[in-house]
């Protein structure tokens, strides 16, 4: 097992179609579970998963053995529910989709485990709508596994009983902010609900509830498997385990690839990506989809892990870098993100609601030959404005980071367009 | 207490309130939308943003939201703070992209809590360049106007109208911002407190569409407090008029009944004071224009028969107008003016509240129940603004599950997030469904005598001393088991009853439940239909059937009827037929009717817009109200025409009157206390009624000229803008203003603190205090058993259709309920009628068989007919009348 070093691709084989229930197995799939639910008591489950380190892989980073070691009162019988976020849109972020697509047993083991380790009886997989060969994998292989008795009544004929169900949105990035999901599970309007109480308390239909995005659960299995010691061997720096990285933009080979957490970032561009294309230079990237800042060349060889990542400037978000060559406007690339964002708001709090979309029309007047050199001021007063802590939900806090990265290291690409009209 | 510390001062606040609460309750002012005192928190506008410093040393802060941080000691916080002065005003900047700034011709104007809330946070200057979003309005029926491209998205509306009001067809529609609130079509507001909109909603998205039709700003209306007219339960009001007309009526604060709420009817229903049909004239038999001193002479005429006169009361007429009646005519000659159904009803109503010693409560104390047993009523369609604190007490059990997981009541999603883990238990039982069952434990579908029999096996299974039905089924009695049950283990259960099923049966029942109650803080409350229907039983006196013998058997030949149309309480022939006997009619009301129609001598009164009175309502709480403008003559006060023909009259003032009532009748002792007297002042001026903007005073009339205001010698209260309201107590302004607060949010301003009483006092007096107790009821009726071809009718109250003043409100009759009758499904099947068909009735009292569409009713029991009550074309049809139906071929005659 020690030669294990990408857990969560091991299974994945150009060669096939994707991995089946017997491929599955056939590598150590459903040992975790059976180890789990066999062996273990849930508080050892959550023990496992505290110790080995794995933070949520869903862009915010919090500990997930410590979240679910929050459920309140484990040992008593109540209904509480297992949520796999699978609700993927980030732009530029196309991870989970490989996970579910290729290999979907892998996401179903975990999200029976974490069941078990907070002692779940339903779980639902909220699965982005458009994620259409997704749905039919984990549907198929759903009853494959419901036949082996992997959940369902007394899943391996233990005490543990978990129903899973297969939940499509219809197609809002809100629905990826926990709260939003558990509101549009519950049939209400996707909009992002206060906190306190968290959903650990009062989550869905009131009750104690966590989220989990699909890659964090993907790694229980094999923390399971395979050990805590095995996984902490995998981390280069800080944080533990492997992560799915991938690059979008003008590199000659974009893709995702499963690397230790903390791979630099020139190691992802240059070496799994291929390097910039031909005739184009890096300008900068996104290092975690949409909702990050911008980095420059200058960082290509910060480490790919949550607090290398922030003391750079941006955040590890999806671990999904978008790059930014020279012959791409950035203004252009920002205004691209920002229409994206503020149609997505749920509309709930002022400053992303209204926020937004004037950040939207600032930069489509500067765009338009329109801007004033004083718009500059007001779109950085809005990221402000928009800032963490400001308002409802993370969403326009994310949603701003590109832009006051943007006018950080390119504001001469947006004076460009306002001075050349001036002259 | 929590000690708080705001910008360097200490401030104690009670814990656990939420910090904008809190700072508003101490006079602070923060600017705020999404927050409503009743509908708690939402965290949405963003707009109370303030700096929370972690301890004394913490120079830098962080911003937090007032509305959803609770306050706890040692908090420290800043509203000054240059950070968070300038967050606020950015933030409004961002409501304000989309805002229309068509303030000049916009109904909120001058009322509106987004100017007043865009002043207080600073932003003066518009950045914005970009396109505004424009929206598609909706007709939203009678009553709302709907104009979306001024919403700033608060979500006050949704939260008001589908949370805490149960509504269902008013929704947030698209999303970022687009979002829209609206409808899904267009169409009629179908929730009866749709009104509220016009002052939830913070800017002009929702404005009062019957107030459009003869719109004035806030400031140039004339005001004075007042009282509801349009049911029992005494909803404060703040009417405005203007250039004679009632123009609108608007929420007035009173935390112990209506809150920060009316229903629709209580606030659409005024139309009949500007209605054509009001009587403007003294009228004589033969001459039509009389001037009030003729007419005053010929009633003195009149009076002087030999025989002695007898007078009809009112319960829509004030305590004191039918106590002038009765000390003119005297208590012999005295008759209440009900039905005798009616009559026994509020008799027993009225007994039971004094001497049966179970507390009535006020609507916050019935809010405050954590179980609910309703017995025979549908209160939305009865008693309509008790409906909605009963929706909020069926929330009991989500605010006692939520605090055991830290959330605080003003949590508000929080907290409907576990409304379906917990069950408050509210259990119904009525003729068929209520508009209430959607809260509902269970609910139980019956005849009046079912509903008694229910009730006394509840009373019983609570306390087996109490009587017992015999002969229940197995289902209705594990029903009654089962209420029992939850009402035995409640702290403050409460039993609702009233009228509506015209059975005394279902009334001593309630009593019976009540009485067996085990919790001390247990309460009763009945229903009751009209403003002054308690007091008009407290004063007591004979029923009307006993005046009709009276004429009959040549006792008397004239009656003086004050403010009641007998044609609603008797079958039209026997009405028509009294008229006849009586050799003198004379008519004291405000409105044509059919009564008004055979008087001798018809006198104008004038409205409760026009005149005071004191009325009580269901709970035993006397309350005044004063005119809000001038009557015109020859229009006079009811009690003006009856006292002008006293004998040797010592009442000159209406004061003297109240106090003569309050002296004549021990249980009416205290109504003096309900509203100060004529002569108090505030620093030796009356309270103006006219805000002190009122303008164009010198142009009101043809010639620009500014004659001497009318003078008020019976309130505290003048026609005029002059004299100081700082000094008034809050429960006396006409309306509620502030500077800086010109909304009707300026309420709390004027509040103990946020959502409580006001400063000095609420308004009104309790007259009755739980005392004495009486002996169990026994008198159990049978189990209802249907004839063979025959039904028994029962009426069924509605909002818009059973009130006999606000159907002169041409807005109202636009939302009247189908002309119909209902049938049970299986009643209709034999018949074999289908939804639609013409059935005929036959067997009414007095007049032809009628013919009229049914409609099928799955929750009616069998062998019941029910039709709306007081609708117009079914006046004739009597409650409890045993009657024939027979389907009408399609092709017939009509």
């Amino acid at each position: 097992m020690e030669n294990v070093t990408k857990p969560l691709t091991k299974n994945i084989n150009p060669d096939r179609v994707f991995t089946t229930l017997a491929d599955y197995e056939c590598s150590g799939g459903y040992q975790g579970l059976r180890k789990a639910v066999k062996e273990l008591q849930p508080k050892d489950v959550q023990q496992w998963v505290k110790d080995s380190g794995l933070k949520g892989r869903g862009g915010a980073g919090f500990g997930t053995g410590l979240k679910w070691s929050m459920v309140p009162g484990i040992d008593t019988p109540q209904t509480r529910y297992m949520i796999a976020n699978a609700d993927e849109m980030e732009p530029g972020t196309f991870k989970d989709r490989m996970l579910m697509e290729q290999d979907p047993h892998q996401l179903i083991e975990g999200l029976i485990i974490a069941s078990y380790a907070i002692q779940a009886n339903i779980a639902y997989i909220f699965l982005r709508g458009e994620y259409h060969l997704a749905r039919q994998r984990l549907e198929n292989a759903l009853q494959e596994a419901r036949a082996k008795s992997y959940w369902g009544e007394h899943i391996l004929d233990s005490e543990f009983s978990l129903d899973i169900i297969l939940h499509t949105g219809a197609g809002r990035y809100i629905c990826g902010e926990e709260t939003a999901l558990i509101n549009a599970l519950e049939g209400k309007r996707a909009t992002p609900r206060a906190k306190p109480p968290y959903p650990l308390v009062s989550g869905l239909w009131g009750k104690p509830t966590v989220v989990n995005n699909v890659e964090t659960l993907c790694n229980v299995p094999h923390i399971l498997n395979y050990g805590v010691d095995w996984y902490l061997g995998l981390g280069h720096g800080a944080d533990k385990g492997t992560k799915l990285f991938g690059a979008s933009g003008r590199v000659k080979r974009p893709g995702l690839w499963e690397l230790p957490m903390g791979t630099p970032i020139r190691e992802i561009i240059e070496e799994h990506a291929g390097g910039i294309k031909d005739g184009y230079k890096l300008r900068g990237f996104l290092p975690g989809g949409a909702s990050t800042d911008f980095l420059l060349p200058e960082h290509l060889d910060v480490a790919m892990d949550y607090e290398a990542i922030t003391k750079a400037g941006s955040r590890l978000g999806t671990g999904t870098l978008i790059v930014l060559d020279d012959k791409t406007c950035p203004v252009q690339m920002v205004l691209n993100l920002e229409q994206f964002f503020a149609q997505e708001s749920c509309g709930w709090c002022t400053p992303c609601r209204d926020g937004l979309p004037w950040t939207v029309s600032l930069l489509k007047d500067i765009i338009a030959g329109k801007g004033r050199l004083e718009d500059l001021d007001t779109l950085a007063g809005l990221t402000r404005m928009l800032g963490p802590g400001n308002t409802f939900c993370a969403l326009a806090p994310g949603a701003v980071e590109p832009l006051q990265s943007a006018l950080k290291y390119f504001r001469e690409d947006f004076e460009r367009y306002i001075v050349k009209e001036a002259a | 207490m929590a000690r708080i510390d705001i910008d360097g001062r200490i401030h104690e606040v009670r814990n656990g309130d939420n910090l904008l609460s809190a700072c508003l309750s101490l006079g602070l002012d923060l600017p705020y939308f999404c927050w409503h005192p009743a509908l708690g928190s939402a965290g949405a506008c963003r707009q109370c943003a303030v700096i929370q410093y972690k301890d004394a040393e913490d120079k830098r802060g962080k911003l937090v939201m007032a509305c959803l941080t609770p306050v706890a000691d040692g908090l420290r916080v800043s509203l000054d703070a240059e950070h968070a002065q300038k967050f606020r005003a950015d933030n409004i900047e961002l409501l304000m992209t989309n805002h229309p700034h068509d303030c000049p011709v916009c109904e909120e104007g001058g009322e509106c809590h987004l100017q007043d809330m865009t002043v207080m946070s600073g932003h003066t200057f518009r950045r914005y360049r970009g396109l505004k979003r424009t929206h598609n309005n909706q007709d939203l029926g009678p009553f709302i106007n709907h104009e979306m491209n001024r919403c700033i998205a608060c979500y006050r509306c949704v939260r008001f109208y589908d949370d805490y009001a149960g509504g269902k067809d008013l929704q947030v529609l698209g999303m970022h911002n687009n979002v829209y609130f609206g409808r899904f079509e267009d169409g009629a507001l179908a929730n009866e407190f749709s009104g509220n909109l016009v002052e939830v909603c913070p800017t002009g998205v929702f404005t009062d569409k019957t107030f459009s039709a003869h719109y004035v700003r806030k400031w140039d209306l004339q005001s004075a407090p007042s009282i509801c007219v349009h049911c029992g339960l005494g909803c404060n009001i703040a009417p405005g008029e203007r250039y004679g007309t009632l123009r609108r009526i608007i929420n007035r604060y009173n935390s112990e009944i209506n809150g920060y709420f009316l229903c629709d009817r209580g606030r659409f229903g005024y139309g009949f004071v500007n209605s054509p049909e009001r009587i403007r004239n003294p009228r004589l038999k033969g001459y039509p224009d009389i001037t009030a001193e003729t007419a005053e002479s010929h009633f003195r005429n009149l009076l002087k028969s030999p025989k002695p006169a007898i007078g009809i009361a009112s319960p829509r007429a004030s305590l004191e107008a039918n106590f002038a009646l009765r000390r003119l005519v005297g208590e012999e000659n005295f008759f209440l003016g009900l039905d005798d159904t009616e009559h026994t009803l509020l008799n027993a109503i009225a007994e039971l509240m004094l001497d049966g010693g179970i507390r009535s409560p006020s609507l916050r104390e019935a809010e405050q129940a954590d179980a609910v047993l309703i017995l025979g009523e549908d209160v939305t369609h009865s008693a309509p603004r008790l409906a909605l604190s009963l929706r909020q007490a069926a929330r009991h059990a989500s605010f006692e599950l939520a605090g055991t997981l830290h959330v605080q009541p003003w949590q508000d999603a929080a907290v409907r997030n576990v409304d379906k883990l917990a069950s408050t238990p509210v259990f119904i039982a009525a003729i068929c469904a209520t508009r209430l069952d959607d809260i509902a434990t269970d609910t139980y579908h019956g005849s009046s005598e079912d509903i008694a029999r229910l009730g006394f096996a509840v009373a019983h299974g609570l306390e087996p001393s109490a009587p017992e039905p015999s002969g229940l089924s197995d289902s209705v009695q594990t029903l009654a088991a089962s209420i029992a049950d939850s009402l035995k283990q409640a702290k403050r259960p409460l039993i609702v009853s009233g009228t509506v099923c015209a059975s005394l049966a279902v009334i001593q029942a309630a009593y019976n439940v009540a009485k067996a109650l085990p919790s001390a803080n247990k309460q009763l409350t009945f229903t009751v239909p009209e403003c002054n229907s308690l007091g008009l039983a407290m004063i007591g006196g004979r029923p009307l059937s006993q005046a009709f013998d009276r004429i009959g058997k040549g006792l008397t030949d004239s009656v003086v009827v004050l403010q009641n149309d007998l044609y609603r309480r008797a079958p039209s022939r026997t009405v028509d037929l009294f008229l006849q006997l009586t050799d003198h009619v004379v008519v004291i009301d405000s409105l044509e009717n059919k009564t008004a129609e055979h008087a001798e001598l018809l006198l104008p009164a004038s409205t409760f817009a026009e005149s005071e009175g004191t009325l009580i309502n269901n709970e035993g709480r006397a309350q005044r109200y004063f005119p809000v403008y001038p009557q015109a003559e020859p229009v006079r006060a009811a009690w003006q025409w009856l006292t002008s023909v006293i004998e040797d009259c010592q009442w000159q003032h209406h004061d003297q009157l109240t106090d003569a009532c309050a002296g004549a009748f021990p249980c009416l002792a205290d109504i003096v206390q309900a509203g100060p007297g004529a002569n108090y002042t505030v620093e030796g001026s009356k309270i103006p009624r006219q805000a002190h903007r009122y303008s164009g005073r010198t142009a009101m009339r043809p010639e620009v000229s500014e004659p001497r205001q009318p003078q008020d010698n019976e309130t505290p209260f003048a026609f005029s803008m002059e004299g100081d309201t700082e000094q008034a107590p809050p429960a006396l302004l006409p309306v509620v203003w502030a500077p800086g607060w010109n909304s009707n949010q300026a309420i709390n301003k004027f509040q103990q603190e946020i959502g409580a009483s006001l400063r000095g006092g609420d308004v009104g007096v309790r007259l009755i205090e739980a005392s004495g107790s009486l002996p169990w009821f026994g008198d159990i009726p049978a189990e209802f058993a249907p004839s063979p071809g025959r039904w028994r009718t029962a009426l069924l109250p509605h909002i818009f259709g059973s009130e006999e003043l606000s159907l002169h409100s041409p807005p109202l009759l636009e939302r009247l309920p189908p002309f119909c009758v209902l049938l049970n499904p299986l009643d209709a099947e034999a018949l074999g009628v289908e939804a639609g068909d013409l059935a005929e009735i036959d067997s009414l009292t007095g007049v032809a068989a009628m013919k009229v569409p049914v409609q099928i009713e799955p929750t009616l029991p069998l062998g019941l007919l029910a039709a709306t009550a007081g609708l117009p074309g079914l006046q004739a049809i009597e409650n409890g009348a045993e009657v024939g139906l027979k389907k009408v071929n399609p092709g017939a005659p009509l």
